[in-house]
């Protein structure tokens, strides 16, 4: 559990970084908060011989109030996602989700970016952007695009991120006042990633669903969007049997794998449990406006 | 303030002595971060060592080249089989009387067995050097399941003892087996089972761990060329025994050899034996002349250096129909994985697993245990227990459990029935240990009294109703519990370590200013052994603690010992303080007499001191006694204020308690929450009833995590599954549940203080508590035994299986 030799960059800005990544090819890699990366370098399952610490770039810890989207710099720490009180108000899941991962040490260190860039399966925050419909800001040696969180993630490990290229923020669509939301997450213990775990965000009309967003997390090789599931509750007063729907629906789509968490049976079914669970909370959050 | 006025319960006050909820000495570096352990020492010139290990559970080894390694500028040494064989260092003998490769002999047995060891002048380029050495494999067939280890065409694990029809328990089966040990009246058992009215028969599994101290186990070797001294540095629990064994292999005269054991992060058992980084780290010292270190990594120490338990208990119990018990069968398969390196006591290859009749007045029993090898990390220690308790504590407790469900008995009435009875003490057991005391009903009522047992049946009861009904999707466990363990190994007549008599000792020593420095051949690895043992001395000799140095661990100072594991420290070493304390007492008797004018027999102890019997103003402090035993003796006495001990008990003592854990499993999810959980000791005399309490609370951490998923795992090709914190479970303080202790007090009538060692009955009574509220819960709907450990997707799959997820 030592890492191999590389050499360590802290560039002041996204040209300097992108820079670097660009010189170093695939041997460079960006580091964040390190708490994914670290780990896998004291396992020797990545060597990478240049790290380009993102943390002397300012201007990419920030959270920025845009309205009708919020943006957070890819810097931003999962602690901070805690203390920011702006997302307490306009995306409190963020904080709901964010409490729920790892524990305070890595929550200090660990970044918005670096969770969603990492590509590990296991990480909480990309199914919760897939839920929000977040998009993400890639800087490349040929200037800066926009990639939707649902399209980004190809397999574990692999995202649409190009090497060379750097995560800079998360522009998140806020969701409108007094919406619904829960992030259910199953685990062992603190620490541990889900052993299944779903994020769901609803905005009722009266009784009735008139928008609803699930996503999965830690139940394929990727963060799922569980489209037909959201669409099924849509239009519904979100009874025992659509909720129950819904978890199916849900289930259908996930591929597990077996692990200390579980059988892949177990945590297939698992994710149905959550699903139905973040429902019941999401839409009891919503009528009660807590 | 006036010293006269002073009222003897300040004097004793003062003391800090016996039953003091005295704060632990040691928490003021520790809480600092400023412990001494192994890692922090760093000597000139010091180089790192670290292992090449096997891919593979089995295989031959075809080729090792490590010309690129030893290429590697700062790489020193590489070392394999090949050099270690001309010293005869290449196999070792362990503490079972078998034999185990310190590096692979031409044949790896378990995943992750050392194979090569790098010395280096730090531990990156070890690391950068291993990935350079090159091993070339030839895949074996492999044995992951014990009960396959006897298969007629089990592939041979061990060339090395072909043709060997005996080991060092008697004969060999099969080529896979190592011994077979049984005890107790078969005949009379199999008599009372043809004749019993009730039988229970269950298979009863205790599982595959680790003790997972905090602190891996790591040393550091020194040799002096010069003077041919080895000075060894070591996260050891027996430091002595370290010495004698690395004397014996090294042929260095033991006086040469200076084992240090500085402060230690824990042990549980996993630092009692010998490991390969000590012989490697011995040789490189001795090849280079300059100090190598050896520190286990997380991942190393998980998968390598001691397992715990694996034990599977075929049980059996006869009864009366109205639910007396009448006989006890266990027979178990003990895997042992490729080494038989068990640190047990020499001549207990099972350990005191013969405990297994529990507190129970079992007429006869019978117990046979078949040891076999398979290809997993060899170990099968003591975790926080004393030799195998933990492990027939559960089998008895969770057998009488099931015992109680098919006579529809609650399982507190039927231990209540079937309990040895106050006035049966001391008792011999069917199998043969002569329990020292106890008064098991007392115990049980207070704390049945304590948690409401009656109510939370009924409440239970309820609860039940109610799933039925479809009202909850919650249901509810009670585990009961009443075990009582044996510790403090032991009386030479029955207990040794390759050949060493398992006493222990202390010297203690009175300065003229009556202060003392006192030393053990115990090793405290955070049972506070500073604290505590200046308390036993603080009572004995009337010195205030805080004026007492505790010293452990240097075995050029400390007397022998058998060091620290098993309870055994109260039992044996603390024994040993308090005849130390006592001798040095009689001494003093006499130069208190000499200095007061008058006979010995005319004097009293009173708290501090010797005062005149029917005059209790003629006193003589023992600091007055100290500096008059130097400066003044009576004539003919030699001066000076000392004493050793080395005590051999008579006995082992049998500390005992009743646990309950009250819990709620979410039958969806297969979470259990535990709701209480509460824990009554009888540990005899309590000498820090804080201590105790924390003894107490980390023992049950440890007993939660078991019970509830702590497991080492292997595949079918013996991949060792999750030998990290991430998957391996060690509870943090949020899922640990909050813990309620009591206790009663039965002292050891055999034991000079009356105390009989509390570190492991929470371990070993906490882990049926948890099982059994598991099986407790599910038990309405027709489960007799679930297998541990109970993670929350086993526990879904029990419900599953009941058919509970509709
Ligand atoms: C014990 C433990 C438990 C954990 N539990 C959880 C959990 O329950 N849930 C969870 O979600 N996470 C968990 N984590 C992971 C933790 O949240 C990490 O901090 C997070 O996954 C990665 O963020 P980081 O800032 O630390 O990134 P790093 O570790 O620095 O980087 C991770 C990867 O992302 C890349 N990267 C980082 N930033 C960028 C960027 N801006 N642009 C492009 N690529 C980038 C890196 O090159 C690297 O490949 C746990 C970690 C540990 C050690």
């Amino acid at each position: 559990m030592i890492p191999g030799p590389f050499v360590y960059h802290r560039p002041a800005s996204v040209g300097e970084a992108v820079g670097l990544l660009a010189a170093h090819g695939e041997d460079a890699r960006p580091f964040a908060g390190g708490h994914s990366l670290i780990p896998m370098m004291k396992l020797r399952m990545a060597a990478p011989s240049h790290l380009v610490d993102l943390a002397g770039i300012s201007d990419l810890a920030t959270i920025r109030d845009e309205g009708s989207t919020v943006v957070i710099g890819a810097t931003v720490t999962q602690a901070a996602l805690i203390r920011s009180d702006l997302l307490a108000a306009r995306l409190p899941i963020l904080r709901e989700t964010a409490l729920q991962i790892a524990d305070p040490q890595i929550r200090t260190k660990g970044t918005l970016g670096g969770n969603v860039a990492n590509g590990d399966p296991g990480n909480d925050m990309p199914a919760l952007m897939q839920c929000l419909g977040a998009t993400y800001v890639l800087a490349g040696p040929d200037g800066s695009r926009e990639v939707a969180a649902r399209d980004f993630y190809e397999a574990a490990y692999f995202t649409l991120l190009q090497p060379g290229e750097i995560l800079t923020a998360v522009r998140i669509p806020v969701p409108p006042a007094g919406h619904g939301y829960a992030y259910e997450k199953l685990k062992r213990k603190i620490g541990d990633y889900a052993t299944a775990a779903a994020a769901v965000v609803l905005t009722l009309d009266g009784s009735t669903v008139a928008s609803a967003a699930i996503a999965l997390t830690n139940v394929a090789s990727t963060p799922l969007f569980a489209e037909e599931a959201s669409r099924l509750v849509v239009g519904t007063s979100l009874d025992a049997a659509t909720v129950k729907a819904a978890a199916e629906a849900a289930k259908a789509i996930t591929d597990p794998a077996t692990d200390g968490r579980g059988t892949a049976e177990y945590r297939r079914e698992m994710a149905g449990v959550m699903v139905a669970r973040a429902l019941v909370k999401a839409a009891d959050r919503a009528r009660t406006g807590a | 303030m006036n010293e006269m006025v002073i009222t003897r319960a300040e004097r004793e006050a003062r003391l800090e002595g016996m039953g003091c909820k005295r704060k632990r000495v040691e928490d003021v570096r520790f809480t600092q971060g400023k412990g001494q352990y192994v890692d922090d020492i760093k000597l000139p010139g010091m180089l790192h060592g670290d292992f090449v290990r096997s891919q593979y559970a089995h295989a031959n080894i075809k080729r090792i080249d490590a010309s690129k390694a030893l290429a590697l500028p700062g790489v020193v040494a590489v070392i394999t089989a090949e050099e270690l064989k001309p010293l005869g260092l290449h196999w070792m003998p362990t503490l079972a009387g078998d034999v185990q490769a310190v590096l692979a002999d031409g044949r790896v047995s378990f995943q992750n067995q050392e194979i090569a060891f790098v010395v280096a002048e730090n531990r990156y380029i070890a690391d950068d050097a291993i990935q350079l050495i090159e091993v070339e494999y030839e895949e074996l067939p492999v044995i992951v399941d014990p009960f396959r280890a006897m298969d007629p065409d089990a592939p041979v694990l061990r060339p090395d003892l072909a043709g060997k029809t005996t080991g060092a328990h008697g004969p060999r089966k099969h080529h896979n087996h190592i011994f077979e040990w049984t005890i107790g009246d078969k005949s009379a058992t199999d008599d009372a089972f043809a004749n019993a009215e009730v039988t229970i028969k269950e298979l009863i599994s205790y599982h595959r761990t680790h003790p997972s101290p905090l602190e891996t186990c790591q040393c550091l070797a020194s040799f002096d060329k010069i003077k041919g001294e080895l000075t060894l540095y070591g996260t050891f629990q027996a430091p002595h025994v370290i010495r004698t064994v690395a004397s014996l292999l090294s042929k260095i005269p033991e006086h040469k050899i200076h084992v240090i054991a500085p402060d230690i992060g824990g042990g549980f058992g996993n630092k009692v034996g010998a490991y390969a980084g000590y012989i490697c780290s011995i040789v490189a010292s001795i090849v280079t002349g300059l100090p190598v270190k050896w520190v286990e990594d997380r991942m190393e120490n998980l998968s390598t250096t001691s397992f715990a338990r694996d034990y599977h208990m075929t049980t059996e119990i006869a009864a009366t129909k109205d639910g007396k018990v009448t006989g006890l069968r266990v027979h178990v398969l003990a895997d042992h994985g490729a080494f038989d390196s068990c640190a047990d006591p020499s001549k207990w290859p099972a350990g005191f697993m013969n405990i297994v009749t529990g507190s129970y007045d079992f007429p006869v029993a019978h117990l046979a245990v078949d040891g076999v090898y398979t290809n997993k990390a060899p170990g099968g220690v003591a975790y926080r227990c004393s030799f195998r308790v933990t492990e027939a504590a559960y089998c008895i407790e969770r057998a009488m459990d099931i015992l109680a469900q098919k006579l529809g008995m609650d399982p507190a009435d039927l231990r209540m029935k079937n309990f040895i009875r106050r006035e049966q003490f001391p008792y011999q057991s069917a199998l043969g240990w002569e329990y020292d005391s106890g008064d098991y009903h007392l115990a049980m009522q207070k704390a049945m009294d304590a948690i409401g047992y009656r109510e939370l049946r009924a409440e239970q009861k309820a609860k039940q109703e109610a799933f039925r009904r479809g009202e909850t999707r919650e249901i509810m466990g009670i585990g009961v519990t009443f075990f009582t363990e044996i510790v403090g190994a032991g009386p030479s007549k029955n207990c040794d370590i390759l050949g060493v008599a398992m006493f222990d000792s202390a010297e203690i020593r009175i300065h003229p200013t009556g202060s003392i420095i006192a030393r053990m051949g115990s090793k405290s690895q955070g049972q506070g052994h500073e604290t505590t043992w200046a308390q036993i001395i603080a009572t004995e000799l009337g010195i205030p603690a805080d004026d007492i140095m505790i010293e452990e661990g240097n075995t050029d100072t400390a007397p022998y010992g058998l060091g620290t594991y098993g309870s055994r420290s109260t039992p044996v070493a603390g024994a040993a303080i308090a005849m130390a304390a006592r001798k040095i007492k009689n001494k003093a008797q006499m130069i208190a007499a000499h200095l007061l004018e008058v006979s010995e027999y005319d004097l009293e102890w009173d708290i501090d001191g010797f005062r005149v019997k029917g005059n209790p103003e003629r006193v003589k402090t023992m600091k007055e006694i100290a500096w008059a035993a130097y400066n003044s003796p009576p004539p003919g006495l030699e001066p000076g204020l000392e004493a050793v001990n080395y005590y051999d008990p008579p006995n082992m003592t049998y500390p005992f308690g009743a646990y309950f854990c009250v819990m709620d499993i979410d039958v969806d999810t297969g979470v259990a929450k535990i709701r209480r959980f509460y824990a009554l000791d009888d540990c005899g005399t309590r000498i820090n009833p804080m201590i105790i309490e924390g003894q107490v609370h980390g023992g049950l951490t440890e007993a939660f995590a078991i019970a509830m998923g702590q497991e080492i795992k292997y595949d079918e090709m013996g991949n060792v599954q999750g030998a990290s914190f991430m998957d391996f479970f060690l509870p943090t303080a949020v899922e640990t549940p909050h813990w309620e202790t009591d206790f009663t007090v039965t002292p050891s009538p055999h034991h000079p203080i009356g105390a009989k060692g509390v570190g492991e009955s929470p371990n070993v009574g906490g882990v049926p508590a948890f099982s059994n509220a598991v099986n407790d819960a599910f038990g309405f709907l027709g489960t007799t035994h679930i297998q541990m450990p109970h993670d929350a997707w086993r526990v879904w799959e029990v419900a599953r299986r009941l058919g509970l997820h509709g």
